[in-house]
């Protein structure tokens, strides 16, 4: 069972890799984007760890409402909306049950991840955080470290494909041959599912 | 007419130049004496590029009176944001709506609908019939 400090664990493991990666990410954001996805991201999950520092709600679901409201608040980019309604709605998905089975945590997160579709407009093949999310959803039944591999292999797999949505997709086809950021941010907070569980 | 019983607008740009340009564009095309209230929440809070929900949500109570607020919004996380406070229920006053129109033209539309005393649903339609009008 996972319960709120496996939660915890998850948000900070995550703005942990976030920190480390941001170079990564802004530099994958420059050709495409604006580069500013990594800086962007870093502030929000920073705010995210000093939130749940403060208040530590005692739910899965109360840790990930929380943090997604703080990202929706500090990101100041379009990934802010994006990851705060994942959170969000997998978090109002949970409830408020002390601790759930990692099979709820799967139903719930494909929730999340279609509000995130509906929200963003995008579907799979867009070139956006879809592409790392809907594989992990779709693995985490077989475990975490399945979800983080089919995560990492979508965020790749985003290289070749022309962009459809947000600024990238003004670029057309030079936008072809870059790994898509927002895959690649995505395909770090799924692996650091794994980090919080301790695999 | 008191300013109660008309409808906010809120423009929302990821520029805080584009956006308070705007309202006064839009102001300045509405007249002497209009009393419509206009809010403007462009760029992030430290006045960079970017979107602020802080900033938009302030801006929404600022011109809430009653009679609903109409938000419009440039590009990319200036919609998604606004759509994700949409559904978080509690962060912008009841009967505030995002509006599917042309920024400029649609902010134009809005506020000389609104500074009518038309509702909520007549702004919106102003707004959004601003994409209806080709220029070639």
């Amino acid at each position: 069972m996972l319960d709120a400090d496996f939660f915890r664990r998850w948000m900070t493991a995550t703005a942990a890799s976030v920190e480390r990666e941001a170079d990564r990410l802004t530099a994958l954001d420059s050709p495409i984007g604006d580069a500013d996805h990594g800086s962007n991201l870093r502030r929000g999950f920073a705010a995210v760890t000093a939130t749940l520092e403060k208040e530590a709600p005692d739910t899965p679901g109360g840790v990930l409402t929380v943090s997604g409201r703080q990202l929706i608040s500090t990101v100041g980019g379009a990934s802010g909306p994006l990851y705060g309604t994942l959170l969000r709605r997998t978090g109002k998905a949970l409830g408020d049950a002390a601790e759930v089975s990692e099979a709820e945590f799967a139903t719930a997160f494909r929730t999340g991840v279609e509000a995130v579709m509906t929200l963003g407009g995008a579907a799979p093949g867009d070139k956006t955080m879809i592409d790392a999310l809907l594989p992990a959803v779709d693995a985490l039944g077989d475990g975490f470290g399945a979800a983080r591999t089919a995560a990492e292999q979508g965020a790749l797999a985003t290289t070749p494909l022309q962009a459809r949505k947000g600024r990238a997709s003004y670029l057309g086809e030079r936008s072809i041959g870059h790994q898509d950021p927002g895959a690649t941010s995505a395909a770090l907070l799924v692996a650091a599912l794994t980090e919080a569980h301790g695999d | 007419m008191t300013d109660t019983n008309l409808v906010g607008i809120v423009l929302v740009s990821h520029s805080a130049a584009v956006a308070a340009s705007v309202a006064e564009l839009a102001r300045g095309l509405t007249g002497g004496g209009t009393t419509v209230r206009v809010a403007s929440a462009g760029g992030a809070e430290d006045g960079g590029l970017g979107t602020s929900a802080e900033l938009i949500a302030e801006a929404a109570a600022s011109v809430d009176r009653g009679a609903g607020v109409a938000i419009l919004t440039d590009l990319g996380s200036a919609v998604l944001t606004v759509k994700a406070l949409l559904a978080e229920g509690d962060e912008l006053p009841d009967g505030a709506r995002l509006v599917d129109a042309p920024f400029v033209e649609g902010a134009v539309a809005a506020v000389v609908t609104a500074s009518t005393g038309a509702d909520l649903a007549a702004v919106e339609a102003a707004a959004a019939e601003a994409y209806t009008y080709r220029k070639v």
